[in-house]
């Protein structure tokens, strides 16, 4: 059982999903994790797929996908069990917003990655002159959350930007 | 929950001074992410305020309660009105709050939320449904307590959020619960 990582990029279109998952689920491949949205109103889709078939059949299998030269698509295998590196500590929601600028994300994040924090997922979103960037975080056990939220609003500061880090929480029932 | 007769008979012509339709500011303008100032609930500019936010909450469609940043103004000032929308329980109908602050929260639900001054987004956010606030009305100065539940609880802390330099946006329940808007009131 390998596994393989497909992304389908491009113009936007209907059927686009059906056709590729189509395709694998004719080559006997799972689909294990994906996701897909609109960037800019491009197509960008990623999924994780598991199955026998080799590389070579599955980029044949979608080459239809990109015959008129409006989606790129790529196969690649990729290792199993490649869950990050097991951090055990805190869960956060990062939020960012402010007026546009470059330099946003690297500045921002650039403090999380200072003390070893984990982006697990990230979006942002420009609509007018308000950029917007949502996160989830996880911070490894014994970083002192304050510290960082301070220097985080530090930054934010900086960049004229709001920043706030907040516990993410779950509901057991 | 017990509603509050003097806030539920309340209304702005109490206020005794004709409300101006003003310009609602979206982000990012600084002011919407300024922590508001205490205000003098009987000085005649809080008055003036608390008139002009219920007359541009009226003239914009689907507008259950507008803060005073929001208008450009940073103050802890904020007017509401659950009264017509579907996911209202009970209420109190229009009214305005200074100084507002919230007393108790609990029952968190998760709800889509939306906001005049981000007109491109919604997001899920997760708010108490039951809801003591604190506060003191316009002009006379009377200080409230009021138990809130439903719609109007979520309403009443998207306000003191607003009114604390807090947008829906810094709220969000994760990195998949911003939505772009795809129809405006």
């Amino acid at each position: 059982m390998t596994l393989h990582a497909i992304t389908v990029l491009g113009h936007d279109r209907p059927g686009i999903i059906a056709e590729t998952t189509g395709k694998l689920a004719g080559l006997g491949l799972n689909l294990e994790d994906s996701t897909m949205t609109l960037l800019r109103g491009h197509f960008a889709m990623m999924l994780i797929c598991a199955g026998e078939a080799p590389g070579a059949d599955i980029e044949a299998a979608l080459a239809p996908l990109s015959e008129d030269g409006r989606l790129t698509v790529s196969v690649r295998e990729v290792p199993a069990g490649t869950a990050a590196a097991g951090i055990s500590g805190t869960s956060w929601v990062l939020t960012v917003h402010g007026a546009d600028r470059p330099g946003i994300v690297s500045r921002i994040v650039g403090e999380l990655a200072a003390v070893g924090g984990n982006v697990t997922d990230l979006t942002t979103r420009l609509a007018g002159d308000l950029y917007l960037l949502v996160a989830e975080v996880d911070l490894p056990a014994g970083v002192d959350a304050a510290a960082v939220e301070a220097a985080l609003a530090a930054a934010g500061t900086e960049l004229g930007v709001g920043v706030t880090l907040r516990g993410a929480e779950a509901d057991d029932l | 929950m017990s509603l509050h007769e003097r806030l539920a008979s309340w209304s702005e012509d109490e206020l005794g001074v004709t409300g101006r339709v003003l310009d609602v500011v979206r982000a990012p303008a600084p002011v919407l992410s300024t922590v508001g100032a205490d205000v003098d609930p009987t000085a005649q500019d809080v008055v003036q305020l608390a008139a002009d936010l219920v007359a541009t909450m009226r003239v914009s469609p689907g507008c259950v309660g507008l803060a005073a940043p929001q208008v450009g103004v940073s103050a802890r000032v904020f007017c509401v009105d659950v009264s017509a929308h579907p996911k209202t329980q009970r209420h109190h109908g229009t009214f305005v709050l200074c100084n507002a602050t919230v007393v108790e929260a609990s029952r968190n639900e998760k709800s889509r939320e939306g906001c005049m001054s981000v007109p491109d987004f919604t997001g899920d956010v997760k708010r108490a449904t039951r809801l003591v606030v604190h506060g003191a009305l316009p002009g006379t100065g009377e200080s409230v307590t009021v138990e809130a539940n439903a719609f109007e609880a979520r309403a009443l802390q998207h306000e003191i959020d607003h009114c604390a330099g807090l947008l829906f946006l810094d709220r969000a329940a994760g990195a998949h619960a911003i939505y772009a808007r795809k129809t405006y009131l």
